[in-house]
């Protein structure tokens, strides 16, 4: 792990589309994300901040400009390269995108198994583990079609968590949960930063989590519109740490 | 099962689970693939029919060296061969011995009105050594006059008319305005040009086919002396004989070259072959169609594991293993459905479809190969995709 920001992004153009229907989504954004801080990008629908997202995390091919995540450049870099950097990473979706045919902990392994193969009995305990940090350890076995939205998008939270990626890209993670459920997905996020350095860029449109954010970037058709650093965002205080 | 499966893979058995998660798709995946497996052993089973029928008639003959009429691509059709060939070819180093057969088709005329065509073999009677030993052992039965050997599996004549000519008692039918006796029996069955097959000697069988003359046999059936290397032999008949008149080859060499033509140049073997072609296309069509729409109903969740980091051959793993299950759990009923139906053709057509271990070892691999081939095309679309357009 090098000691600078893990995401530095210089001149980012993005374009969707080809001949006469090629738009440019993303037009030369620049920024540095710093280490264990919990970063939001907002702005309204169509403003480019998912796509920004996902080209940080190796999610879409950078087109021009560059995006250099934990040290290595992404734009030209080989399937190889981008499966290996997204080991270091991980992802949570709006869509929760838990496999129908795995139970809770099946899904949650699949964030170990992709290391390899590994001792099955710590990563069933970690797996344990991790659920019960999510508040889902009596649901270890349920399928996803079994359990609640705010359930799955624990699990998902989970699956995310489990291998201590360095980063946590996280794409509207609350959209489709109640109040609670948001709140409490995102404290996890947050107390995992405090607890581990892990850094967190979230999109979101959630007005009630911007308090917990150290820095919130607003997007609008596709530029950096705002920029604000939060000196002093609400803290997590709990007595379980994610660990 | 994805205990084992687990232990196996070293990993969470997936495609297992994936499959097995909807009872209802997985057993509309496995009834697919039953189908393409009915479908390609339904087609090989009519072709294997052709080829077995055509095979027959020469495992009644032991002979190294045929000679034929030069047009004669087939054992019935074509030209006769001038009997004084035989002579000729016994003063060949290495031939000890010969003897001509004739073959014609006969029409067997039951006292109900119905019949039965025969493919008909006049045989010398005196020299049985050209003939298999289940015939040879009967030879001496044919020297009488009328007297025939027949085949018991002939299509159209109930297996019950020869209780009594199998419990001793001779069994009299009409042959072209002939009646004749059987008196022995040999078991082969119809092909795609005959109902059945009639032993009778060379006398007999003039006396049923007028039109045909003793010096005109259909062909000559020759053996070689003790060690000698019938090739070599069959070299040394076609420089000795006219090779505008007659056509020398081994007894095995005839018989694939009648079968080549049966297949690639007659129209009921080309539309078999085409039959089996086909076959296989449709199976590997329903087999792609079955597992890329399984793919293309997890694109999402397979885009979120791209996402956090598995590698295309876990995917390719993932559709194999699929692959492998349905391959397998689809081949199973797909073969007790055929060997039903095998049975089921044979009995109402009368026509040798049989299965054999290299048949369903053949249809096993290619199901396996299939499914595996259309598994990995399935996941291209996986392979090409930034996992952001997926979502």
């Amino acid at each position: 792990m090098s000691g600078g920001p893990p995401i530095v992004v210089r001149g980012l153009n993005h374009f969707f589309g080809h001949g006469e229907a090629r738009k440019q989504a993303i037009w030369d954004v620049n920024l540095e994300i710093a280490r264990g801080k919990l970063t939001i990008l907002m702005g309204p629908s169509g403003s480019g901040k998912t796509t920004v997202l996902t080209l940080m995390g190796c999610l879409r091919d950078v087109q021009e400009g560059s995006v250099r995540l934990l040290g290595a450049e992404l734009n030209g870099a080989s399937e190889a390269d981008l499966v290996q950097l997204r080991r270091r990473l991980g992802f949570i979706f709006q869509a929760h995108n838990l496999h129908d045919s795995l139970t809770a902990t099946q899904n949650v392994l699949m964030g170990l198994q992709v290391h390899g193969k590994g001792d099955p009995v710590k990563q069933a305990k970690a797996a344990s583990h991790i659920l019960d940090l999510v508040g889902l350890g009596d649901r270890a076995d349920y399928l996803p079609g079994n359990l609640s939205g705010g359930q799955k998008q624990r699990v998902a939270v989970a699956r995310a968590l489990v291998s201590n990626p360095e980063i946590i890209f996280a794409d509207e993670p609350t959209a489709a949960l109640d109040k609670q459920s948001g709140q409490t997905v995102v404290q996890m996020l947050k107390q995992l930063g405090q607890d581990r350095n892990t850094t967190t860029v979230m999109v979101t449109h959630d007005n009630r989590i911007l308090e917990l954010a150290d820095r919130i970037i607003t997007l609008e058709e596709g530029r950096i519109a705002k920029d604000v650093i939060q000196e002093k965002p609400l803290q997590i205080v709990q007595s379980q740490s994610v660990s | 099962m994805s205990g084992v499966l687990a232990a196996l893979f070293g990993r969470l058995p997936i495609g297992w689970l994936q499959l097995t998660h909807s009872r209802t798709r997985f057993a509309a995946a496995l009834a697919g693939v039953s189908f393409a497996t009915i479908l390609v052993f339904m087609q090989l089973g009519i072709l294997g029919a052709l080829n077995q029928s055509t095979i027959a008639p020469y495992d009644h003959f032991r002979a190294d060296i045929m000679i034929s009429s030069e047009d004669a691509n087939t054992l019935t059709d074509g030209g006769n061969v001038a009997r004084t060939r035989l002579f000729q070819a016994l003063g060949v180093p290495g031939v000890a011995e010969g003897a001509p057969i004739l073959i014609g088709d006969l029409v067997l005329q039951m006292p109900d009105g119905s019949s039965s065509s025969l493919q008909t073999f006049g045989l010398n009677v005196t020299d049985a050594r050209f003939v298999s030993p289940e015939t040879a052992s009967q030879m001496d039965l044919l020297r009488q006059e009328n007297h025939a050997l027949i085949d018991t599996a002939t299509r159209g004549i109930p297996a019950e008319a020869f209780d009594g000519l199998l419990a001793g008692s001779p069994f009299p039918f009409e042959i072209q305005g002939t009646t004749l006796t059987a008196v022995g029996t040999l078991q082969v069955g119809g092909g795609f040009t005959a109902d059945g097959t009639l032993f009778v000697s060379e006398q007999t069988f003039l006396r049923t086919s007028p039109n045909r003359a003793a010096g005109a046999p259909s062909h000559i059936l020759l053996n070689v002396d003790e060690g000698a290397d019938p090739a070599i032999v069959v070299e040394r008949l076609r420089a000795t004989l006219p090779m505008d008149a007659v056509k020398v080859q081994t007894l095995k060499d005839a018989a694939a070259a009648d079968l080549a033509y049966q297949t690639t140049e007659r129209p009921t073997g080309i539309i078999f072959g085409f039959g089996v072609v086909i076959g296989i296309i449709v199976g590997i069509v329903i087999v792609y169609q079955v597992l890329s729409t399984d793919v293309a109903d997890h694109l999402k969740e397979y885009a979120t594991f791209k996402a956090m980091g598995y590698g295309q051959t876990f995917f390719l793993g993932i559709v194999l293993e699929e692959a492998l299950v349905l391959a397998i759990f689809g081949f199973i009923p797909g073969l007790l459905v055929s060997l039903g139906l095998y049975a089921g053709m044979s009995s109402l057509t009368g026509l040798p479809v049989a299965m054999t271990p290299d048949r369903i070892a053949m249809v096993f691999v290619g199901t396996v190969a299939a499914c595996a081939l259309s598994g990995a095309i399935a996941t291209r679309r996986l392979a090409a995709a930034n996992p952001a357009d997926l979502f």
